[in-house]
């Protein structure tokens, strides 16, 4: 094939194939010029879990959103410009002293794309989508997440069209805080519910 | 699913290690685009995997593979053409598993069921695309949340039509799902109507 002489190292099968199917889509028509990169850039640099950060972060100073947040998750989240694929049907979970959420999607892969990018590959592998439902309480604690068996731990399957966000706990000590410094302390794990903060 | 092992764990982790992921990801998008697929028809495309294939491939594969069967089934591609354009076999999935839906039905307006309202989730065995996972199928649960109505997937898989109904999360405790489910656990699982019936 000629497209491999392009290459200094030789392409793997998949990545064969992709060309193969790019190559044949792209003389159609079908690929408008710069679409893959506007792709990449979008995934990579445009949504994340910082954005999702910054929701929590926001909670944590201002009650009125919070309570905004926990009534009307999509529409909170879109009063700090967030939305969008993944993100239409937003439901925030909230964690206290008693009750721990974790979310997980059973069925494939489906994540808060706007307010935490795309899923880690570990989020989209069989054993975290079968042991999170079966054995959560035994799995967060080999994560680095272990309970105290008196927490609620609440698994939420993103099944149909809601997706889920966590809320996590505000730690303690950081009353001093800005709502910036806040937000560089909520990690994507916690917004997952598979770390504490 | 069980007996997996250890979950591969990482804090952080770039969006497309390899730029072949990131291209994989376009061209789904470019195909489900042209052949204007459902949610219903993407997921679909992917599932009906050889499952061998499957379990042994990463994530992005799973994508390509989608995207040059729906390619193909659309009429966009020939199989012959991407297997000579690769170099080799291209593997892609197996045919769609139900006919298509010449008629949904009604639409499901109103919901059925209230929050607090226990519910059973119908035991069968749909020959196609789903979404009512496995383990919940003839559990009971209590219905913590109403939410707005949606395309039902098993229908809008297989085909143009397409019928509307609420969805729900419904909440299971653990004991009730697994002979050795864990103490202080419940699963919410995120429901359509016509998934569930009166318990």
């Amino acid at each position: 094939m000629s497209e491999g002489g392009h290459h200094p190292a030789p392409l793997s099968p998949v990545e064969r194939r992709v060309a193969a199917l790019e190559a044949l889509l792209t003389e159609r028509g079908l690929v408008p010029e710069g679409f893959i990169e506007e792709i990449t850039r979008r995934y990579e640099s445009e949504i994340g879990p910082l954005n999702g950060a910054k929701v929590v972060a926001r909670a944590w100073v201002d009650p009125g959103y919070k309570e905004r947040l926990l009534t009307d998750g999509t529409a909170a989240i879109a009063e700090l410009g967030f939305g969008g694929p993944e993100g239409d049907h937003m439901v925030v979970v909230e964690n206290t002293p008693a009750v721990h959420n974790v979310i997980v999607c059973t069925l494939c892969s489906c994540y808060p794309w706007p307010v935490l990018g795309l899923p880690p590959s570990w989020y989209k592998d069989p054993p975290y989508r079968a042991r999170m439902v079966r054995e959560p309480r035994s799995l967060l604690a080999e994560m680095g997440c272990p309970l105290p068996g008196d927490v609620e731990i609440r698994v939420w399957d993103s099944s149909a069209e809601v997706r889920y966000l966590v809320l996590p706990q505000r730690p303690a000590g950081t009353a001093g805080l800005t709502e910036a410094e806040l937000a560089g302390l909520v990690t994507r794990d916690s917004m997952i519910g598979v770390a504490r903060l | 699913m069980q007996g997996f092992g250890a979950v591969a764990h990482s804090p952080a982790e770039s969006a497309f290690p390899d730029r072949w992921q990131a291209t994989a990801r376009a061209l789904m998008e470019v195909v489900a685009g042209a052949v204007e697929a459902s949610g219903g028809e993407f997921r679909h495309s992917i599932e009906r995997m050889d499952p061998g294939h499957y379990l042994t491939s990463s994530y992005y594969e799973h994508w390509l593979t989608g995207a040059a069967t729906l390619a193909v089934e659309h009429g966009l591609v020939t199989h012959a053409e991407l297997e000579a354009r690769a170099g080799g076999r291209f593997p892609l999935s197996g045919p769609a598993l139900a006919p298509p839906v010449a008629d949904a039905g009604p639409d499901a307006g109103e919901p059925r069921f209230g929050v607090g309202d226990r519910v059973r989730v119908r035991d069968w065995h749909p020959p196609g695309h789903t979404r009512c996972p496995g383990y919940v199928r003839g559990k009971a649960g209590t219905v913590v949340r109403v939410d707005g109505t949606h395309s039902v997937p098993d229908i809008e898989a297989h085909g143009t039509a397409r019928r509307y109904e609420p969805t729900y999360s419904v909440r299971f405790d653990a004991a009730g799902l697994w002979h050795d489910g864990q103490r202080g656990v419940t699963v919410h699982v995120d429901l359509w109507d016509s998934y569930l019936e009166p318990a």
